[in-house]
């Protein structure tokens, strides 16, 4: 049998689905850096803004009980599995009706009802828990496949290879993601990075094949993600997928990205997810309308997030002593 | 019925209760499968539980600590086998900022119920960097549970609670107590953490130890009594995380006056924290200073005759409490 590379069409709903998802992270992440820029997020936050058909497309792969494991650039893959956005604002926003009832915060977005299984902000740390969410499943016989996304710098930290390593050698039913985006926080990749493409010049280390896709085309990551997903989930063992993007934006909020070139910046720009698949959905005929309605929709969803999480409680002080242990407490003496 | 074992049997036998109590319990590490354990502690459990549950890992520490918290968040109670207590500072971020805070980050939505056994201590002449005593640095971290049994009985019935609690537990094996043998009952056995054992009971001086300074202590009560009539009271924590503050507390009341034996290094032993709580909370009772014995702060050596020097010894316990209560 030869593999066959025609695929087939990616269904309306799915290509709606995607559209709909990048829209309304893209909506999301301009309001957050809004409430950070009046005071009413604290800390730090790290924005998607220009990654987010790469969420899509893996997003609209998975299946319902399939597992997501992010980093602290993690808001896009936590709403496009389906974690209702006031409960994600309400945590940015460090209210009581947060996903983590305010003790996580921007960098630790986790909603395990929705397959959520965390948001890491350590380099390189959950690759090996979702290695190990993998081997559970393997061991459950549950089905599930495990997707794991990660920047590009994390592929020059220890875990990374640890991860690969292992994923490889017990075939774990998991997809790595590195979400390149040419920069680790103010570094560009490629000055500190021995080969050309950090994650898929690595592949070859683990037995796995290299893999490289635009991460600005919802289509092209779908396509990809469909098919990594599938050989997961028949056993096939592990995937690493390298998808090429770029942030609008700094490392995090307080970056203003200026070590970057205008003529990159601008080139990426141009090849900006949402209108750039706004327009290739009207050029296959989808209407005007339907594009508006869903765009009306996510203005609609962003702005009852925000008056939600603006009008919900601080969580009581006492909540800070709760949730270490397992019995609810946080004593560790009689 | 019981048996005559070693702490080395007990932990195979701890393991083998475990598994066969719940499906769900599977075991990873360096060597533990096919070898049986560097330390010969795992042997036959590879043949009774097979290669799906009982499994050999590349040297990639964590990777076993992260495959054992991503299959604790999903449904199964993983023990990790970190072969030397010291390799716990390669995959130090598992341990304290991962799987330690991963309840507490999600505000409860995710447990993480897994075991990390480890060799631990001195004794061997392994050198500095093979045998350190780092039950301290699992201590001061929010969100582990920290254990070290003394004897073989302890060992599996403080193991067993460890697999069954849904928290994550440090378990210490001192490896210099591999040959020590104990009784041990028939059947299984199951314990309580953050329970400390009065070993001796006595009246002059509380003496806090754990581990492989257990049995030091306790032969240190003998010397005291027979040599220098001051009795001893011995308490042997098990763990130092849940913390048995009544028990310890109810013996200073009465004795006036603590000794900690610690084999950690001196600067922010568990000891330490012993003494704070017994200062603030048990003042009015001392008759003299808190006393700590610990091995002194420094790189552990490798000879005999350095290393004897260092870790705390019968010799040492005796000196210091005479010097208490005289």
């Amino acid at each position: 049998m030869t593999e066959t590379t025609t695929v087939a069409a990616i269904p309306r709903q799915t290509r709606l689905r995607m559209y709909r998802d990048i829209v309304r992270v893209r909506r999301f992440e301009e309001r957050a850096y809004k409430l950070f820029m009046d005071g009413l997020v604290k800390g730090t936050s790290h924005l998607s803004i220009g990654m987010e058909a790469i969420a899509a497309g893996f997003g609209a792969a998975m299946r319902d009980d399939d597992l997501t494991f992010c980093t602290y650039r993690g808001h896009a893959h936590t709403l496009v599995r389906g974690t209702p956005m006031p409960r994600v604002m309400g945590e940015l926003l460090g209210r009581s009706t947060g996903v983590c009832g305010g003790k996580g915060g921007s960098m630790h977005l986790t909603s395990v009802e929705h397959g959520v299984m965390g948001s890491y902000a350590i380099i390189g740390a959950h690759l090996p828990i979702a290695a190990g969410a993998a081997w559970s499943a393997q061991l459950r016989g549950s089905d599930q496949v495990t997707v794991c996304f990660f920047g590009d710098g994390t592929t020059n930290i220890g875990a990374f290879h640890e991860a690969l390593n292992l994923a490889a050698v017990w075939e774990l039913p998991v997809v790595f993601v590195c979400e390149n985006n040419l920069y680790m926080e103010y570094t560009a990749i490629a000055d500190v990075t021995a080969v050309e493409r950090p994650a898929a010049d690595r592949a070859s280390a683990y037995g796995l094949a290299p893999i490289v896709v635009d991460g600005n085309d919802p289509e092209a990551v779908h396509e990809q993600a469909a098919r990594v997903i599938q050989r997961a989930r028949d056993g096939g063992g592990p995937s690493l997928v390298e998808a090429l993007t770029y942030r609008h934006g700094g490392h995090s909020r307080a970056d203003p990205g200026t070590y970057r070139p205008q003529e990159e910046i601008d080139a990426w720009l141009a090849r900006d997810p949402v209108p750039s698949y706004r327009r290739r959905l009207l050029g296959d005929g989808v209407a005007e309308d339907e594009l508006a309605a869903i765009e009306m929709e996510a203005d609609a969803d962003v702005d009852a997030a925000t008056e939600a999480a603006r009008q919900a409680p601080f969580p009581a002080p006492e909540e800070a002593f709760t949730d270490v242990w397992a019995d609810g407490g946080s004593s560790w003496r009689n | 019925m019981a048996e005559l074992i070693t702490y080395r049997q007990a932990v195979s036998r701890a393991i083998a209760q475990e598994m066969r109590h719940d499906e769900s319990v599977v075991f990873l590490g360096e060597d533990v499968a096919a070898a049986g354990g560097v330390f010969k502690t795992t042997k036959g459990l590879l043949d009774e539980f097979g290669d799906q549950r009982v499994r050999d890992t590349p040297i990639s520490e964590e990777a076993i600590l992260g495959a054992a918290m991503g299959a604790a968040m999903t449904g199964m109670r993983p023990i990790a086998e970190i072969m030397f207590s010291d390799f716990l500072a390669t995959c130090w971020d598992l341990v304290a900022v991962e799987i330690a805070k991963m309840r507490y980050m999600t505000a409860g939505q995710v447990r993480v119920p897994l075991v990390v056994r480890t060799a631990n201590g001195g004794g061997l002449r392994f050198g500095a960097q093979h045998s350190q005593s780092v039950e301290n640095w699992a201590m001061m971290i929010p969100g582990l549970k920290v254990v070290a049994p003394s004897t073989p009985h302890d060992l599996i019935g403080l193991f067993a609670a460890a697999v069954r609690s849904d928290d994550p537990v440090m378990f210490f094996e001192q490896k210099s107590l591999y040959p020590v043998k104990g009784e041990v009952p028939d059947g299984e056995i199951v314990d309580q953490l953050g329970t400390a054992r009065t070993v001796r009971a006595g009246t002059d001086v509380t003496v806090v130890a754990l581990a492989a300074m257990v049995p030091r202590a306790v032969a240190a009560a003998s010397v005291l009594h027979d040599e220098h009539g001051i009795s001893a009271e011995v308490i042997d924590l098990r763990s130092l995380v849940p913390l048995d503050t009544a028990t310890l507390l109810q013996s200073v009341a009465r004795t006036g006056r603590i000794v900690t034996v610690e084999e950690n290094p001196r600067l922010c032993g568990w000891g330490a924290e012993i003494v704070s709580i017994v200062g603030e909370e048990c003042f009015d009772a001392l008759r003299g200073p808190m006393v700590r014995v610990t091995t002194p702060h420094i790189p552990l050596p490798s000879a005999d005759a350095l290393e004897d020097a260092t870790l705390p010894s019968v010799d040492r316990i005796v000196e210091a409490v005479v010097k208490l209560c005289r």
